[in-house]
């Protein structure tokens, strides 16, 4: 048995933190009975239940990325493991045949030969200009030609078996369920459910013929240097994911200190934070989140020996860009919660606690934050979209995630000059977008529902 | 009202001086003036003394905000910082780093940005407020509802597929308009019509749903409901009670891009070849012109401020109610 | 209602012809017989004349000759400026011939004491060597406004006030144009301007070596500069002060003197440095309140080639017109008979240029660029790695051809290696891969370390994948066409190629972890760490292609079981590290000055090292052996004797590996039928004046190319009604409820 080392880079130990903050904000959430209305609108919606399914698996792709580890590598002459420098992560061991199948340069899904021609040399001397059989893609037909049946067949065993799961799974799910699975079906309020176990029956048949095709075809085609593109599009779950979430994460104690501050205190405090945000607000972002960037990259120069392996740079650059998002987006949230505390205020409680000399900190901690707290909430939701479609346009203009780091933006980027071959390579650039239309999408419609369940009002303003 | 303008005015000066420091320090914890000059000079055959020299002719061989050697006043003076900042302050842009007049420039390339941000925002205003008045008309139907779901995917869509789909498809394979460039004169509109609609479509989503919303919370309030009541017809009261009084959102909404029209669209500008003022700013990062620069945050800087002043005025026209302190 | 009958009938009446002329419209649309293309991007009676477009896809920051150093800016000013010498267009291997210069230069060899040496004397006796250039009377400068004379004789537009500037923006704004004949003080002008610190002439620091009183003179400007300043002069007159090597002796006569044997200066003759440069342009151009007009040297040359460059707007385009005063010159009729053949002596003898307008747009993005040459819009192009497939086809003997899609356009392609190496360096300063200084053992594991990499990055890969095969993996640092390299079995680098089956093969991976193992390292285990061996690659790569470049070499050294660790940077950090000498491994090329070896070998030449001596020699490679074999090719001439010790040079550095040698890149482009003498010509810039376009040709195809395709705006048309139709119904059945 092979052992191993685990490790925890820097986004994955925010990623843990945010976890444990969103479990203990449910569990706070459940044993407050004016908190769970507005999360009982979220599930009574038919479009949040499915969005969710689809974040959910999402998420727990991005999660199973985010365990991260390094391999027993033989042992030292004292009998202590050694273990390799290089990281991997849970999700790069489930997909081990992914990334050992690594073809010479751009093949189309589910092709058994390179997309390009070569230089064969035939067994008896001499050279033919053909495509070459790829090294996997295909391998184990004997004869090409086989390739239709032998998708037809896999993609229908596939088809069977995420039916078959999604029926077993159905099954255990409603086993208690009083007046069985027929009631279920039957009850209109468990329309959203419903719904939910749709989506859930799509995502369990992908899997299935993800199962029975990706190990032996490249189902959406290899790039440029041969990675299939499919393991790309599977790691670029957990960068798009990162950026989306760990952005507001970062930015968040500093733009609720400083608005509530602002608000509350108001005088000079009010006119040095206003001060503060108008002036970064009035950089062009774009300008800012370049020139912080180039800083990294310096700060990086200097401190080599700290970042040994590429994952940890990557992934350093990685956190760096969030920090940097955050400070650029930080500034609007801020100017929400100033506005907002500015009303609270002024309400006879808040007013009373002043009176009997609560002191301010108690006050803004007990009266003020729990009560803007869904405007963070909601924040938080609506901009997560904004910031995965951000990274791409990043990464086009070389400001991005590290080139290293597979993310959406870089294989948009890439692509640019695929397309530009004839004939195309279009299945990276297709994949790109599948993959973060279909997050983008339901991140949307989650967020619309969330919006609306917890203050309609705010929809003027965002 | 005026002393309001002028306190904000003023108020603008201590917020430019923040922008500015911000933009200095940034720029030259990135770039040393010595990188500047060999980024300046070309890749071959560079000596030290050029590079000395480069420094010196431009001025950059001073202290970047605290000058050690000088004397009283001068340890803040003779800097970098208080050299170049203070002639922003009278848009006396001078002489960028590779020599070319940056007030010139930018008079020049104003042109070519407004000529695709004028039009993206007029047809999209005109395209998203139709789009959503009929959805706002067939509120509540199927059509409503898979208008909103196409808004939702639209906005979920890159911006840079739209860019890179649109010069494939209208360019490339069908031969409609020319793949990218920039022309003067009577040519011009050939080349604007791909960026601008381009740029319109791809701001349908996440405007019209947002118009939606307005209106509906225009058709919700009391007198509308009153002038449905009276009988008047759906039409009329969509377009003259919802809309009219919908204006006053869209146009404060307007006013505040208003000034930043003029710094041009970053992507639209370097995939299209338009010499504009945001590929003029993306040239200037990539060449490190300190000086293209600076004179473009702070121009950002000043126009958004003046979006902010905009805003406020147009609030108090709009609606007398509201009084500026 | 009466009435109303006719007035319909009336307006029926009147409409039906409009109708089917409606429909006319839309059938000639649809079928786009006819219409001339809608996507062409320039105006329509432009493209049928003898006018050519290209595109450029970065600025040209310097167009002063004395400053200019890079192939994007030389594609302008070469048509332009005319130095004394160029190079034949048709003749390879390369050979200069005389430009505005009346023949080859003579050169005049002198020992220490002034006295005259045979031309065949031993280098070492000679002190220093006179260049002496006569140029052709009777040419003459491009209409210019500094050459403008007022009535009274005096200068038109000199001196002149800020006020005589006010509403002037462009070099357009002087109407008034006179032009004035080419003299031999003007290429000593020239020569005196590169010495002048402002002008910031890359090449100073190298002529300060070589010309006589080029440094001493650069001191002198300097003070009279700073006197000038204060006296609120803006323009220096560079003409009573004296430079000691350079003289004019006769209207049309000049010479310059060199320390010592230089033989390759002669090729510094054909290069815009060397380009005549007349003072009153310069002072034209110092008036006060030009520079903030933007009306400097750098942006509106003037000179006395084919050319003129009459729109200068980099932001959008840049337009070089033909020049009326152009002294002709007569197409060359020595060549080949396979060039013959090409058609590349049709037009030997007619008066060149043969072009009046070469339109440049500016193209940033290489997707649009490609697709406009395939519609016709450019007339000629590179390949992109990418579209290659599209464009090339390889047959079965390696050679490559168009593809039928191509040829069906009548498109031409014309191939060749081109004198520059691209190549992996090591920083020699790095203990690591360099070996300690003074250490030979240490050295020793280093040199194996390097082998073996060397083995196992494999470039005949890298060729085929980013490069589509277009280039040739170098087997030392000399490229072909360059004096000195060897080809087949003699030019093999034994180190990583063995021969077999008459071509070079890679040696095995087996081989190069035996040398690993040599070293020290078995499998690349590190014994230091116990795990994988951690190397470095410093770039600044970046930009769409880079991931898969740098995965790529991370997986050459993964073979060997060595972790490459990338660390890409900007381009100043890049700079800086290899200034400072930081970095580990590093890629960097070379694109060739002249045709030379010792333009390529002095960028392995121990003084020249990059940190010690902020030269070329990027990674500090030393070698005594090396460095003196080098002082002695230097100033050979070619033959049999300096082959030997190039020969002898290149083993050392085969042994050595400092440099992964890399490929030499193989230039493709490609071209439409109706541009013709596209020979590609790798040292020579001023090639404009050579080609032909056949415009009509041109403008029938681009009509042929680019019809527009309208059905799909029809469809959507169609769709957007069709979406229509539910919506009126349903709002008809509310109208019908709300009126019940």
């Amino acid at each position: 048995m092979m052992g191993f080392q685990p490790v925890i880079l820097a986004t994955d130990a925010l990623i843990y933190l945010l976890v444990i903050l969103a479990l203990a904000f449910a569990w706070y959430t459940r044993r407050h009975a004016h908190l769970r209305a507005p999360w009982r609108r979220v599930a009574a919606s038919r479009t949040a239940m499915g969005a969710l399914v689809v974040i959910a698996v999402y998420v727990v792709i991005g999660l199973l990325d985010t365990l991260h580890f390094r391999p027993a590598s033989g042992e030292d002459a004292q009998g202590h493991a050694r273990y390799a420098s290089e990281v991997q992560s849970v999700l790069d061991l489930l997909a081990t045949p992914l990334v050992a199948h690594r073809e010479k340069t751009y093949s189309a899904p589910f092709a058994t030969h390179l997309y390009t021609r070569e230089t064969i040399e035939l067994p008896g001397g001499g050279q033919v200009r053909d495509f070459p059989r790829l090294k996997w893609g295909g391998a184990h037909l004997g004869d090409p030609a086989r390739r239709a049946g032998d998708i037809a067949w896999r993609s229908a065993a596939g088809v069977a078996l995420g039916a078959a799961a999604w029926l077993l799974w159905m099954a255990l799910a409603l086993r208690r369920h009083p007046g069985g699975w027929r009631a279920w079906w039957a009850d209109p309020g468990r329309a959203p459910m419903r719904t939910a176990a749709w989506v859930w029956l799509v995502v369990l048949i992908l899997a299935g013929l993800v199962l029975t095709l990706a190990g032996v075809y490249h189902i959406l085609g290899t790039d440029k240097v041969g990675e299939d593109v499919f393991y790309q599009s599977l790691k670029s779950i957990r960068t798009g994911l990162v950026i989306g979430t760990l952005t507001t994460l970062v930015m968040l104690p500093a733009a609720i200190l400083l608005g509530i501050m602002a608000g509350y205190f108001r005088g000079w405090v009010d006119d040095v934070i206003q001060y503060l945000y108008t002036t970064l607000s009035s950089v062009p972002g774009v300008l800012l989140i370049a020139a912080a960037v180039l800083m990294m990259q310096i700060y990086m120069n200097n401190h080599q020996d700290e970042f040994n392996s590429l994952t940890e740079r990557a992934d350093l650059r990685l956190l760096f860009l969030c920090v940097i998002l955050g400070v650029t987006s930080w500034t609007s949230l801020c100017r929400l919660l100033r506005g907002e505390t500015l009303k609270l205020r002024q309400l006879e409680y808040v007013q009373a606690a002043q009176a009997f000399g609560v002191g301010h900190f108690t006050t803004l901690m007990r009266h003020i934050l729990p009560n803007v707290m869904h405007i963070v909430l909601i924040v938080v939701v609506l901009d997560f979209s904004g910031l995965v479609l951000a990274e791409a346009v990043l990464s086009y203009i070389n400001i991005g995630v590290d080139p290293n780091t597979n993310s959406w933006g870089n294989m948009i980027n890439s692509a640019r000059l695929e397309l530009a071959r004839e004939p195309v390579v279009w299945w990276s650039l297709a994949a790109a977008f599948v993959f973060m239309f279909v997050l983008v999408l339901a991140a949307n419609l989650f967020a619309d529902v969330v919006r609306d369940a917890f203050d309609p009002r705010l929809r003027e303003r965002s | 009202m005026m002393a309001y303008i002028v306190r904000r005015l003023l108020y603008a000066i201590p917020i430019l001086i923040g922008v500015n420091l911000l933009t200095f320090v940034l720029f030259f914890v990135v770039n040393s003036p010595d990188d500047m000059a060999r980024m300046h000079l070309g890749v071959k055959r560079v000596t030290d003394a050029a590079i000395q020299q480069w420094k010196h002719e431009r001025g950059y061989d001073k202290p970047l905000v605290w000058n050690e050697q000088a004397e009283g006043a001068g340890h803040l003076t003779d800097t970098i910082f208080f050299d170049k900042s203070l002639r922003l302050f009278a848009f006396d842009f001078g002489q960028s780093d590779s020599g070319r007049n940056i007030g010139h420039d930018i008079s020049q390339r104003m042109w070519p940005s407004l000529a695709i941000a004028v039009p993206v925002m007029l047809v999209g205003l005109l395209v998203n407020i139709s789009f959503s008045l009929l959805l706002a008309f067939f509120r509540g139907t199927y059509l409503d509802f898979w208008g909103v779901v196409l808004c939702v995917a639209m906005m979920s869509i890159s911006g840079l597929f739209y860019i890179i789909g649109g010069q494939v498809l209208l360019g490339k394979l069908l031969n409609l308009f020319p793949i990218s460039g920039y022309d003067t004169g009577p040519h011009a509109w050939k080349f604007l019509v791909l960026p601008v609609v381009i740029g319109v479509v791809s701001a349908i989503g996440a405007g019209s749903r947002w118009y939606r919303t307005l209106f509906l919370e225009e058709i919700n309030k009391d007198f509308v409901r009153s002038a449905r009541a009276k009988g008047l017809s759906e039409q009329r009261v969509l377009f003259v009670h919802v809309l009219r009084n919908a204006l006053i959102p869209i146009l404060t909404g307007v006013v505040v891009i208003l000034p930043s029209l003029f710094m041009g669209s970053l992507l639209l500008e370097s995939f299209f070849g338009v010499p504009g003022l945001g590929s003029y700013t993306i040239d200037a990062i990539n060449r490190q012109d300190f000086a293209i620069v600076r004179a473009m945050v702070f121009l950002g800087a000043v126009l958004y401020i003046l979006g902010l002043l905009l805003t406020d005025i147009s609030y108090t026209i709009a609606d007398p109610r509201v009084r500026l302190e | 209602m009466g009435d109303k009958l006719p007035e319909s009938r009336i307006l029926f009446k009147t409409y039906r012809p409009n109708i089917r002329w409606w429909i006319c419209c839309l059938a000639l649309l649809a079928s786009g017989c006819g219409a001339p293309p809608w996507n062409n991007p320039y105006p329509r009676d432009e493209v049928s004349r003898a006018v050519f477009f290209s595109s450029f896809s970065e600025r040209p920051k310097f167009l002063d000759p004395a400053r200019s150093y890079s192939s994007n800016e030389w594609a302008f000013i070469s048509q332009v400026y005319e130095p004394p010498l160029q190079y034949h267009f048709l003749k390879r291997p390369y050979q200069l011939v005389p430009l505005t210069a009346a023949a080859m230069p003579e050169v005049i060899h002198y020992d220490a004491a002034g006295r005259r040496l045979p031309a065949d004397a031993d280098p070492a006796r000679v002190a220093s060597s006179e260049y002496r250039i006569r140029i052709r009377p009777g040419i003459r400068y491009q209409p210019h406004p500094a050459f403008a004379r007022a009535p009274d004789g005096g200068y038109r537009y000199w001196p002149l006030s800020e006020g005589d500037l006010a509403g002037r923006y462009t070099l357009d704004d002087f109407p008034e144009r006179d032009s004035r004949e080419l003299s031999a003080a003007d290429y000593v002008y020239q020569i005196k301007r590169l010495a002048v610190p402002a002008n910031h002439s890359p090449i100073a620091g190298l002529m300060s070596e070589h010309i006589e009183g080029f440094a001493e003179f650069a001191k002198l400007v300097q003070a009279r500069q700073k006197q000038d300043r204060a006296a609120g002069r803006l323009w220096t007159d560079l003409r009573p002060l004296r430079m000691r090597g350079v003289k004019t002796l006769d209207r049309y006569t000049y010479s310059i003197r060199i320390r010592g044997v230089y033989p390759q200066f002669i090729y510094w003759l054909a290069m815009n440095f060397f380009a005549p440069m007349p003072w009153e342009a310069e002072r034209f151009y110092a008036q006060p309140g030009m520079a903030e007009r933007n009306i400097t040297l750098n942006w509106y040359p003037v000179g006395t080639g084919p050319f003129m460059l009459t729109e200068n707007n980099p932001n959008l385009r840049m337009v070089l017109s033909r020049n009326p005063n152009f002294h002709g010159e007569a197409y060359p009729s020595e060549g080949t008979e396979a060039q013959r053949r090409a058609g590349l002596l049709d037009d030997a003898g007619r008066p060149m240029p043969f072009i009046d307008k070469a339109v440049y747009s500016l193209e940033k993005e290489a997707i649009p660029r490609w697709n406009k040459f395939l519609q016709g819009y450019y007339d000629s192009s590179g390949i992109a790695s990418d579209s290659f497939d599209q464009a090339i086809q390889i047959g079965a003997n390696g050679e490559a051809s168009l593809t039928p899609e191509m040829r069906e356009k009548g498109i031409l392609l014309d191939t060749a290696v081109e004198t520059s190496v691209f190549y992996l360096g090591f920083n020699m300063r790095d203990p690591v891969v360099g070996g300690r200084p003074g250490d030979p053992q240490d050295q020793a594991r280093a040199r194996k370390l390097r082998q073996a990499i060397s083995i196992a990055v494999d470039w005949e890969e890298f060729i085929s994948i980013f490069n589509n095969g277009r280039g040739q993996a170098a087997q030392g640092p000399l490229p072909p066409g360059i004096f000195g390299y060897r080809a087949g079995r003699q030019g093999l680098n034994p180190v990583v190629y063995r021969w077999r089956d008459g071509r070079p093969e890679r040696r095995t991976l087996a081989e190069a972890k035996r040398l690993l193992a040599e070293a020290g390292y078995p499998d690349g285990i590190d014994p230091a760490t116990g795990n994988a061996l951690i190397l470095y690659y410093d770039t600044a790569q970046s930009g769409p292609g880079s991931k898969s470049l740098l995965q790529w070499y991370v997986n050459q050294f993964k073979k060997l079981g060595i972790q490459l660790v990338v660390r890409t940077t900007d381009y100043n950090r890049f700079q800086e590290k290899m200034l400072k000498g930081t970095e580990q491994i590093f890629s960097w090329g070379w694109n060739a000055d002249y045709p030379d070896p010792e333009n390529f070998l002095f960028l392995l030449y121990g003084p020249n090292g990059k940190v010690e001596h902020h030269g070329e020699n990027a990674a500090n490679y030393h070698n005594a052996e090396f460095d003196a074999l080098f002082d002695r090719m230097k100033n050979m001439p070619n033959g049999p004797r300096r082959q030997a010790v190039i020969d002898r040079m290149v083993d050392i550095v085969r042994r050595d590996a400092p440099w992964l040698f890399g490929y030499f890149p193989k230039g493709f482009s490609l071209h439409h039928a109706w541009y013709h003498n596209a020979l590609p010509h790798l040292m020579a810039n001023n090639t404009l004046k050579y080609k032909r376009i056949d415009g009509r040709l041109r403008a029938q195809k681009q009509k042929e190319w680019n019809q527009p395709v309208l059905w799909p705006a029809w469809v959507l048309l169609a769709l957007l009604v069709l979406t229509a139709v539910p919506a009126v119904r349903d709002y008809r059945a509310r109208e019908r409820s709300r009126a019940r």
